[in-house]
């Protein structure tokens, strides 16, 4: 999956801690919300493997914003969050 | 938390230390090495690498499209660091950085974070409320700057490059780079003129 600049994505709203051990770098925060890629930040060891000496194969890292009125009802307007998701965290939206 | 109070440190780091030899994972003086490096690094690199930038157009570019490049060009070690960003502020924009999952910190050229870094506090308000967190730091924005928090989420580490202070036109690269502080590297303060450096913690 290659994700152009100024697509709007949206974080996966799933749960992996509620299913066993885990270990995730999305954080909970924005689980199910929706942003907007800035830029493809290349590609790293998925770090899910790699906390359980799994093989670790490389994936997309996005630098991904949000808008924080998105996020929080008292957000101001203009403000933003840039945050590192990978892309198989991410889904495009309609 | 009470069971790692009650570990012997000491014995369980020469322990690691012992495996991670035998193995042939990493020799003792490699290890050596490595903690010399970080223990050595300190906010006077990426004061350097920002008064660098301010003076300077051509390694402002670099700085801002490869920042372990531009910090390599000044000779920091960043063979086997994660990469390192860098995010300028200006043109409205004002950068905060924060890591919500850990600790994550630019290590290699601002030196081990101050303790509030890591402070559940500092974490959660850096997301949720950004505008009372730099006020708590003393730091005014103008009303129509834009603020944006960077969560360190994953494999990159992230640095402010902070906006130059009116006043300082002429100075040199070192005398600029006396005025920076690690605060103003993380986006918490802002560079003045004529506040005693160091940090603020």
């Amino acid at each position: 999956m290659t994700l152009a600049p100024g697509c709007a994505v949206r974080v996966r709203d799933d749960w992996p801690e509620r299913r066993g051990p885990c270990h995730i770098r999305t954080p909970h925060y924005l689980r199910g919300h929706v942003g907007e890629v800035v830029r493809h930040l290349g590609d790293f060891a998925n770090p899910e493997d790699l906390a359980f000496g799994r093989p670790a194969p490389p994936r997309p890292l996005y630098h991904v914003r949000f808008q924080q009125t998105a996020l929080w009802p008292d957000g101001r307007a203009g403000d933003e969050l840039l945050v590192e998701i990978f892309a198989h965290w991410l889904e495009p939206t309609q | 938390m009470s069971l790692a109070a009650d570990i012997d440190s000491p014995r369980l780091l020469a322990a690691l230390l012992d495996v991670l030899a035998a193995k042939g994972i990493a020799a003792p003086e490699e290890i050596a090495a490595r903690i010399e490096i970080t223990d050595r690094a300190s906010p006077a690199l990426g004061a350097a690498m920002v008064a660098r930038a301010w003076t300077d157009p051509a390694y402002r570019a670099l700085l801002l499209a490869d920042g372990s490049r531009a910090a390599e060009a000044l000779g920091i070690t960043m063979r086997g660091l994660p990469p390192l960003g860098v995010l300028a502020n200006g043109d409205g924009v004002h950068h905060l950085v924060v890591c919500t999952l850990c600790s994550c910190y630019p290590r290699a050229v601002l030196g081990y974070p101050p303790f509030w870094f890591k402070s559940a506090g500092y974490r959660a308000r850096a997301v949720r409320d950004p505008r009372g967190l730099l006020a708590d730091f003393g730091t005014v924005l103008a009303p129509t700057t834009r603020i944006r928090v960077v969560d360190s989420t994953a494999d990159y580490r992230w640095m402010v490059l902070p906006e130059r202070p009116a006043g300082t036109e002429g100075w040199d690269a070192a005398r600029l780079a006396a005025l920076v502080r690690e605060g103003d590297m993380i986006g918490v303060t802002l560079v003045q003129v004529g506040v005693p450096t160091g940090s603020p913690s």
